[in-house]
């Protein structure tokens, strides 16, 4: 399996081929969060800012565990702690590690107008380089999972890589390094479809008849898949979206919108050209000048010109 | 641990009760996981909180704080009256048909004995009949009304489900739950580990909920077997290593013990500790006692330790009574100590009743803290505010600070709970001017010893006489104190059975304890650690994780203490003929002439198992006890008392016996039991814990942990929460009879009221993370509000069950 592979198959407003437009042929790769496993220790969490090297602000405690309490610049993971209880009246502590997901087609790289400043690579990574940004905050209106955030310091949008350098080094993310339960795990996405399914069926041996693999098709499925003991109510893990989707705006906006956009902007550059085969260059003439003076009158340009000059 | 991590990946059903190990040993909860992923493991939780632990878990059980014997008598009661127990293990393997003194007696919570003057027992009664040739007597037939197993049958008949409903709080039916799913394991095929930690220890019937643990484990024969096991989480990753070499205040490296005042000569000493078999054809190990205390002692004074001087007996100190943690402090705050030096040791935060420490620290001449961190202790005299509001003018304490290195910048080996010496490399150097511990202890001791050369001194002959035979005495190696733990021949050892044989040339490190001898031609620092450091090198520093049957018996990773054995009792794995009783996790087995398998056997390797030798070596009787003899202060049978602290103010198994309403025989210093609450005026029920966040008081001085959990907080349960008028995120203020803090209120639905005997009574949970130093936001330390009162045996703090009243802040 080859994970080193970077090569980039989608990049954000570009519309010439990707850099190489051979067949790739590395394997997608998928991060499985195994949700039923997970004691929300944290550990990820602190991978994370170690490996990128983020340290976000000592906070305050706001009445739950969840620290830090959203995901931020610095933030790329957090824990998502939800106490629900269930129809036999026992209670369950649903912990989801919260970050990007992904996805196969990605509603930030969608949105971007920056080129090159949102890629995909050949494993289904998606990346933001931060040296293309221009911090329009539009992958955040075009992501369905809420997860970029845009840095007060430099402007620029940030999430979580799924530690592309790592894996194009042939090393597993930070946070799966880190994962003390075996939550977290990495490798080829149909791998991770297999081992997800063993832990389904372990589920519904022990009464979670429900459980399953949340890899959602509405944006083409994800290189972060959950393994949820509630598949049928995803909301229930911290307003995990039901059926996430590349937003409407964004669609017309870069779908219908665009080409559109695209042949307004062609039509007026072909009528500028017409005009000018019919009518010719617009210049001016000394006839012209003279007259526009009299028209205004020579004093009152001097007068004017005066003022100006005070 | 009797058993290990990794074995836990084979239970089939692990109880988690007294811990939080998803909480406080993530890494180590691994093995549950891959119990239930891969073993198709169920996994139990009973605690007073729904916990990280508890997130994972098929069945969680609330229980309220300190309750734990009611629940586990009650699981007992619910194994004898179904009879659900592993009959031959039972039969074989306990005292179950041992015959128990006729005066012995246990009535209304008091056993026979009870002086309560002075809240001791006599214990002479706790013990079994004897025949004329010292031998126990038995009863096969379990007929005998005084045999163990009636009564236990009789002692646990009055913990049935309504009354464990009524004292714990556990719904009747989530109880029965539990039952039925821990008599699963009474068959051979099944095993149970029962992983616990401070949850039990840190009540004043903290040894004894531990030894009800072990009970319920032998009836299900779940002792000594793979994925069984009465499974202690050490709470420091060393803390193991403390206890195995001794630190505690009457305690000698390898569980040897230090002299009482009434134990002056030599022979009184050794004779009580060499343990005579009580049943015919048994080991008793402890026979091997002057074994182990003469190479001890050779390792310690060497030439100065002869026969004729009883091996240097009078240097060791005779203890009068022990100096625990707790009689420490209250003799400090009685100004009866001048000086005190805090190793690796936070107390101010770490002992219970902070105001009452601090005041004792004030009583000092001067105080040394070793450690690599500002702790609060080294910080006591300055104020911060209400987080530490004192008057640094009256305080006279003259506080020194010696920064040490932390374990990442020393080579040295962790004992870990399922007691493997790992040895580690150093990672990096220490900054500024830190030293090792190991230097500082030395160049303290050398000019100690340098002022009694010079000055004399009652008795300088321990201190001028101690070995010191490093290379570089200002700074002895790590290497060099493990080889001196495992130990050497002085001279040549021979053969015992065939003397012509030299079994360990003189100057070699020696292969393991069966190698001491009691003549002095032995030295050995620590005897259960002997072999880990041999001939064949460092067995700490091994890293081959080979596992050749697949049950993670990984013999050659580094090194386990004793003799490599990984999982304690293994001979019990086997039925009474030596076959395995569960082939599948098959640890040892006799093949007609020897002990092999995956373990080194705990048991003679050739020994026929024909001949009779119970599996439990170290006991005098072969094999294992319900009934505690007198090895425990309060009784040989567990028994429920409330909390020194308690919201009943009685004890629901007999409301009208005053004496026992909590343990009749825990120490409790006069002072201190005028300063404990009572349920009219502390109402709320409150127990410690700590968080998978934060380690101790350490982390909060470390950015990405402060990061994770910024600032104190406290968990109430929905209901009071409502009570009170509390939403989650306001302010609150606990209040014990000791001290009150304020923290942010978590509201929560993971901590449930519950009806305690007609009664509804509110838990609140602590985490006990912050203090006043440190990069986290400053906070108040836990153990303002704790009370100063301990277990009756080991004297460890009462921080998991205490009174507070909480109010919106």
């Amino acid at each position: 399996m080859a994970l080193e592979s970077q090569d980039i198959v989608r990049r954000s407003a570009t519309t010439t081929k990707p850099p190489q437009v051979r067949r790739a042929r590395t394997a997608p790769v998928a991060k499985l969060i195994d949700t039923s496993k997970c004691i929300g220790c944290k550990a990820c969490q602190v991978a994370c800012m170690e490996w990128n090297d983020l340290r976000d602000e000592i906070g305050t405690c706001s009445g739950v565990y969840d620290n830090p309490l959203d995901l931020t610049e610095h933030s790329w993971t957090v824990m998502r702690f939800a106490e629900h209880e269930n129809e036999r009246g026992d209670l369950e502590w649903l912990i989801r590690k919260d970050g990007c997901m992904h996805c196969a087609e990605p509603g930030c790289l969608a949105a971007c107008p920056s080129p090159g400043a949102i890629v995909q690579y050949a494993n289904g990574i998606v990346d933001f380089d931060s040296e293309h940004c221009i911090g329009c905050g539009y992958c955040i209106t075009g992501c369905p999972f809420n997860i970029p955030r845009l840095s007060g310091v430099d402007g620029k949008a940030y999430k979580c890589t799924l530690c592309s350098d790592r894996v194009a080094a042939g090393r597993e993310p930070a946070c799966v390094k880190a994962c003390p339960t075996g939550a977290l795990v990495f490798g080829t996405k149909e791998d991770m479809l297999r081992h997800a399914e063993e832990r389904v069926e372990d589920l519904k041996s022990r009464g979670f008849e429900n459980a399953g693999i949340y890899d959602p098709e509405g944006v083409g499925g994800t290189h972060v898949m959950y393994v949820l003991h509630h598949r049928d109510r995803p909301e229930l893990y911290n307003d995990l979206p039901a059926d996430p989707k590349i937003s409407t705006l964004v669609k017309v906006w870069k779908g219908v919108a665009k080409p559109l956009g695209v042949a307004g902007m062609l039509l007026a550059a072909f009528a500028g050209f017409l005009h000018y085969i019919r009518v010719g260059p617009n210049e001016t003439t000394d006839d012209d000048e003279r007259e526009a003076a009299r028209a205004v009158g020579a004093s009152a340009v001097r007068a004017r010109r005066e003022t100006t000059d005070e | 641990m009797t058993n290990h991590w990794v074995d836990i990946k084979n239970a089939d059903l692990v109880l988690i009760m007294g811990g939080n190990a998803a909480e406080a040993h993530p890494c180590g909860f691994k093995w549950v996981t891959e119990a239930k992923a891969n073993n198709g493991a169920r996994l139990v939780v009973v605690d007073p909180r729904f916990t990280r632990s508890a997130s994972v878990a098929d069945v969680y059980v609330p229980i309220r704080t300190g309750t734990d014997i009611a629940f586990l008598g009650g699981l007992i009661r619910y194994l004898l009256e179904n009879d659900r127990i592993q009959h031959e293990y039972v039969a074989n393997y306990t005292d179950a048909s041992f015959i128990v003194k006729e005066d012995f007696a246990f009535e209304s919570g008091l056993y026979s004995g009870y002086d309560p003057e002075r809240r001791t027992y006599d214990r002479s009664s706790w013990d079994y009949e004897l025949d004329e040739n010292g031998y126990v007597r038995t009863d096969p037939t379990f007929s005998h009304p005084r045999c163990v197993l009636n009564l236990m049958r009789r002692h646990y008949s009055r913990y049935t489900p309504e009354m464990v409903e009524r004292i714990c709080g556990t719904p009747r039916e989530k109880f029965l739950e539990v039952c039925e799913l821990v008599a699963s394991t009474a068959t051979p095929e099944r095993a149970m580990t029962i992983m616990y930690a401070l949850g039990w220890t840190q009540h004043s019937i903290g040894s004894q909920m531990i030894r009800c643990g072990a009970m319920l484990q032998l009836l299900l024969g779940n002792i000594g077997v793979s994925g069984g096991g009465m499974n202690a989480l050490r709470g420091h990753s060393n803390i193991q290593g403390l206890t195995d070499l001794g630190l505690l205040s009457d305690l000698l490296p390898g569980y040897l013990t230090l002299p009482r005042d009434h134990e002056q000569r030599f022979a009184d000493y050794i004779t009580a500790r060499t343990q005579q078999p009580l049943r015919p054809n048994q080991m008793s190990y402890w026979q091997n006692y002057p074994r182990f205390f003469v190479s001890l002692q050779k390792a310690w004074w060497g030439e100065a330790a002869r026969e004729d001087n009883d091996w240097a007996y009078d240097y060791l100190p005779k203890l009068d009574r022990v100096y625990d943690m707790l009689q420490t402090y209250e003799l400090m705050y009685q100004g009866r100590f001048n000086g005190y030096l805090a190793q690796g040791f936070n107390p101010l935060a770490a002992a219970p009743h902070k105001a009452k420490l601090a005041a004792a620290l004030a009583k000092l001449k001067f105080l040394v803290v070793m450690d690599p961190l500002v702790t609060e202790t080294s910080e006591f005299w300055r104020n911060f505010g209400e987080h530490n509001d004192v008057d640094p003018s009256t305080i006279e304490t003259e506080v020194f600070r010696l920064p040490t290195t932390c374990f990442a910048e020393e080579d040295g080996a962790l004992v870990n709970s399922g007691r493997w010496l790992q040895w580690h490399w150093k990672g990096a150097d220490p900054p500024g001017e830190a030293k090792t511990d190991i230097e500082i202890m030395s160049r303290i001791f050398r000019r100690l010893r340098k002022l009694y050369e010079e000055e004399g001194g009652a008795f300088p002959d321990p201190i001028l006489n101690l070995t010191w035979p490093y290379a570089n005495p200002e700074h002895p190696s790590p290497e060099e104190i493990a080889k001196e733990y495992n130990g050497k021949a002085l001279a040549d050892v021979v053969d015992e059975t065939e003397p012509t044989r030299i079994v360990r040339r003189a100057g070699e490190q020696l292969s393991g304890f069966g190698e001491l001898r009691a003549d002095g031609s032995t030295a050995c620092g620590c005897w259960i650690y002997a072999g880990c450091w041999t001939e064949a090198g460092n067995q700490m520093a091994r890293r081959d994780n080979s596992d050749p049957t697949g049950i993670g018996q990984t013999l050659n990773w580094a090194w386990s203490w004793p003799a490599n054995r990984r999982v304690l009792y293994n001979r019990a794995s086997c039925d009474p003929s030596g076959r395995p009783w569960n082939p599948e996790r098959k640890l040892i087995e006799w093949n007609g002439t020897r002990w092999v398998g995956a373990d080194t056997p705990d048991y003679p390797v050739d020994q026929d198992p024909a001949a009779g030798m119970g599996p439990f070596i170290m006991n005098q009787e072969g094999i294992a006890r319900f009934f505690g003899r007198a090895a425990l202060a309060d009784g040989p049978f567990p028994e429920h008392y409330e909390p020194f602290e308690t919201p009943l103010g009685y004890n629901p198994l007999y409301p009208d016996e005053r004496r026992a309403v909590s343990n009749p025989a825990a120490r409790v210093f006069e002072g201190d039991r005028r300063e404990f609450g009572n349920a009219a005026e502390f109402p709320h029920v409150a127990t410690t814990y700590r968080l998978t966040e934060h380690f101790h008081f350490w982390t909060k001085h470390v950015r990405l942990n402060a990061i994770m959990q910024p600032e104190q907080f406290v968990e109430i349960g929905e209901e009071l929460a409502a009570e009170l008028g509390v939403a989650a995120g306001d302010r609150v203020r606990v209040i014990s009879n000791r001290g009150w803090i304020t923290a942010v209120a978590v509201v929560t639905k993971r901590i449930k009221s519950l009806d305690i005997d007609g009664r509804r009574v509110h838990t609140v949970g602590i985490p006990i993370h912050w203090g006043f130093t440190g990069l986290a936001r400053p906070g108040f330390l836990a153990n303002t509000l704790t009370p100063f009162v301990g277990d009756a045996n080991v004297q460890t703090p009462e921080f998991k069950s205490f009174l507070v009243r909480v109010e919106k802040a």
